[in-house]
């Protein structure tokens, strides 16, 4: 796509990742994602964050469109050091032979570990710096752990436009460029599939981070993250209105049931437990992570009130399905959960016990009786046991949501 | 004394302690316990150094 001026001397010179599936190795991204980077000529001409490097050349094409030529870039500025956004960075650096390249505190660290360069002319510029390149001036805010220590935030006050790196990033490539031109509810489930799978551990950081920037009173009217559509106007309120939801991590009425599961007892189970919560009135997700991704799988766990994770015991264990679920699940931290386990065995059953550990270990709150197992194949008894047990966390649903 | 995460640059400050992991105000750096890690970003008390 060619370079969008977004306002006056300042573009969008990013990629649009239309094949992108697999994201960061971890996440699935089914609608593509882009990389946002950006441009402001001015006395200083500068370039905000780079793209994957698999993108050299059209980045190199969108910077020539806009610079001309025998263009040069004097400032560098590296708002996060991961490979899709700084994966130019040597060969901008390399070509461009930039007077700075600017970083903070932590992505110097970040930066010589990924480039162990000797040379580079660094400067590092923690939360409060500014630095004027002409008309405009770029202030730092450091964004630690949203979502590496090393992430910033810059903003130039003379054009009210904030470039947030991953923050406020949705995976979508489009060949829009804004929020206000694309179809709502899927800019919104996007933004959420992110959040859930990228921002959710550090949720506290968020809501400090929030805080401090309306305590800063920045006047942003566009707020321009590294994945996705950019925000203006309004959408700049909605999207951290959005994020503070997001962090609050508020339960609804709403129930997944995930499993793993051989000779399809546990899959039986899970929809007689889901029969019993759909009596109460709570929304269920049915999701076997042979047929859901993990990540997928994570989306409708960070809104839901409670999770019910089922699996047969398999060589006195967990499926290796569901444990890689658990795994994923227990590192982003989702808070405010209730859970139950559930599954089938063959001699020793020791896997629903392993489940409930798991539950524990991540804080969720499991609703008593807590567990149903059975051995071999469901009775009439097991599936009314099931039943009671998807009524008992219903009813908890209603009791935590009010 | 208060403590730096160098991988996030989180401040330990034994006068607030750490509530969220049930870390009581005034219990120092040194007597935390082996396994209590850095609440922003989950390094281990090895990555801590003292405050300049």
């Amino acid at each position: 796509m060619k370079p969008v001026e977004l306002k006056k001397d300042i573009f969008w010179v990013g990629i649009v990742d239309w094949n992108k599936r697999n994201f960061h190795g971890y996440s699935r991204s089914p609608l593509g994602t882009t990389y946002n980077n950006f441009l402001i000529k001015d006395e200083k001409t500068t370039l905000i964050d780079t793209v994957e490097r698999e993108f050299l050349d059209e980045l190199l094409c969108n910077l020539a469109q806009v610079l001309g030529e025998d263009g040069k870039i004097d400032y560098v500025v590296v708002n996060h050091l991961e490979p899709d956004h700084a994966g130019c960075l040597k060969e901008i650096v390399d070509r461009y032979q930039p007077e700075k390249i600017i970083t903070s505190p932590m992505g110097e660290k970040a930066m010589k570990a990924h480039f162990h360069y000797t040379d580079w002319p660094v400067q590092v510029v923690p939360t409060g710096s500014e630095i004027s390149i002409g008309k405009h001036t770029l202030q730092f805010i450091e964004t630690r752990m949203l979502h590496w220590p090393d992430s910033m935030l810059t903003y130039v006050p003379e054009a009210k436009i904030a470039f947030s790196n991953d923050a406020f990033g949705q995976n979508w490539a489009t060949s829009e460029r804004f929020a206000d031109e694309v179809d709502r509810p899927t800019l919104e489930k996007r933004m959420a599939e992110y959040y859930a799978n990228i921002v959710l551990p550090y949720s506290p950081v968020v809501q400090k981070t929030l805080a401090s920037l309306t305590e800063m009173e920045l006047d942003i009217d566009m707020l321009c993250p590294d994945h996705g559509l950019l925000l203006r106007g309004e959408d700049v309120a909605f999207a951290m209105d959005k994020y503070m939801e997001f962090a609050r991590q508020e339960p609804k009425n709403k129930a997944v049931l995930a499993y793993d599961t051989m000779w399809h007892s546990t899959e039986k189970m899970a929809k007689a437990i889901a029969t019993g919560l759909v009596d109460e009135g709570v929304s269920v997700r049915i999701m076997d992570v042979k047929a859901n991704h993990h990540s997928e799988i994570m989306t409708e766990v960070f809104d839901a009130a409670a999770v019910l994770v089922g699996s047969p015991t398999h060589n006195n264990g967990i499926l290796p399905g569901m444990a890689n679920l658990l795994t994923y699940m227990k590192g982003l931290r989702p808070q405010n959960k209730l859970g139950a386990a559930f599954g089938s065995f063959g001699w020793s059953g020791e896997c629903v016990k392993q489940l409930t550990q798991w539950l524990k270990d991540m804080n969720f709150e499991v609703v008593e009786p807590g567990s149903v197992k059975v051995k071999h194949i469901p009775t009439h008894e097991t599936y009314q046991e099931c039943v009671e047990l998807g009524r008992a966390v219903g009813r908890a649903i209603k009791a935590k949501i009010g | 004394m208060r403590y730096v995460c160098e991988v996030c640059g989180y401040v330990y400050d034994p006068e607030t302690g750490d509530p969220d992991s049930d870390i009581q105000p005034g219990t120092t750096f040194e007597d935390l316990p082996d396994d209590w890690t850095c609440p922003i970003c989950g390094a281990p008390k090895s990555s801590f150094s003292p405050e300049e």
